[in-house]
């Protein structure tokens, strides 16, 4: 397959994906409840995706070698403190990437 | 009129997705896709996070199975979204159909927390509200892509954006569930499937072993 019908195909399915995933609810659980199965899904897994997300940005940092991730884990250790101090998710996004932007030209 | 009074309410959306959409433009085109698949993937695949995530899914060599079972995981809290939304959207009409498709974190957070001015029919006024969103949205990860294309300055570094995205996105998921097991099972999972798994699977092993592990920790609440 070439990487061209490759790419094309994948972004075909991702959208049927998304779609899937946002209309799913409205089709089976307009009338009815939904099932606590569901809201097992609904409720914990959610919170693991983002936890597994985090450490997937970092998986190909090289801990042993120099800078060791400092600049990624200080970049981090800052959108964390300045989400929980202001709440204001695009403050925290943007000031994490422009700090880490300018830790990798500096160290 | 229904521009008039939806637009005020999404402009801080106007600036985050600019905020998130450039830098998003700009990974993919770094990644050596050309810039018009930034504007196609923006609008048949909205989603902030989902897009991120797909470019590094283009450039794996993961089977496709694979490949869409990651994003299927990556998108499941949209189904808690539309729980929410079910009672909500029956006034909808026939913006409903476009609301349920461009149901991302952001338009769910305004679509939550706005309430309908008077004398204004709920449906135009959500649909307003999400195509405004979405029009940001593609506005960004276009001038990014372009921008990317055109300036050889270096963005080092702004693949952090995304980083930054799931770190927010993790904080709000435990301020709203007040428990961290299944962020520290997540954690646990993530870390074991890099050393154990290697970099290139490690996203799926680590889906599959935390919903397991969850389902074994939790299952009987």
């Amino acid at each position: 397959m070439s990487e061209a019908l490759r790419i094309g195909l994948a972004v075909i399915a991702f959208a049927l994906v998304i779609c899937a995933t946002r209309a799913f609810p409205f089709l089976l659980f307009t009338r009815r409840d939904p099932p606590s199965f569901l809201r097992f899904i609904e409720t914990y897994i959610p919170p693991a995706v983002m936890a597994i997300l985090v450490v997937y940005c970092f998986k190909d940092i090289r801990w042993s070698e120099y800078p060791c991730g400092f600049r990624e884990l200080i970049a981090l250790g800052c959108v964390i403190a300045v989400h929980i101090w202001k709440k204001n998710a695009m403050l925290s996004i943007f000031g994490g990437t422009a700090l880490y932007m300018l830790l990798l030209q500096i160290w | 009129m229904v521009l008039a009074q939806s637009f005020p309410v999404t402009l801080p959306v106007l600036f985050g997705y600019i905020a998130i959409g450039v830098p998003f433009g700009l990974m993919l085109v770094k990644a050596g896709y050309p810039w018009w698949l930034s504007p196609i993937m923006s609008l048949v695949m909205y989603a902030g996070a989902g897009q991120y995530i797909a470019i590094g899914l283009f450039a794996s060599k993961a089977p496709f199975s694979a490949m869409v079972l990651t994003m299927l995981m990556v998108n499941i809290r949209h189904i808690v979204y539309g729980l929410s939304l079910i009672k909500q959207f029956r006034i909808a009409g026939a913006w409903k159909p476009y609301l349920i498709f461009s149901l991302t974190d952001e338009t769910y957070a305004l679509l939550t927390g706005v309430k309908v001015p008077p004398r204004i029919p709920a449906g135009p006024f959500y649909g307003m509200i999400a195509l405004l969103n979405q029009s940001y949205w593609i506005l960004g990860s276009t001038l990014g892509a372009i921008a990317g294309q055109l300036i050889p300055f270096s963005f080092r570094g702004v693949d952090f954006a995304l980083t930054a995205l799931f770190a927010v996105l993790l904080i709000d998921q435990i301020r709203r569930t007040k428990d961290v097991v299944p962020p520290i099972i997540g954690f646990g999972c993530a870390i074991a499937s890099v050393l154990f798994a290697g970099s290139s699977n490690m996203l799926i092993v680590a889906l599959i072993s935390s919903m397991v592990l969850l389902i074994l920790v939790r299952g009987r609440s």
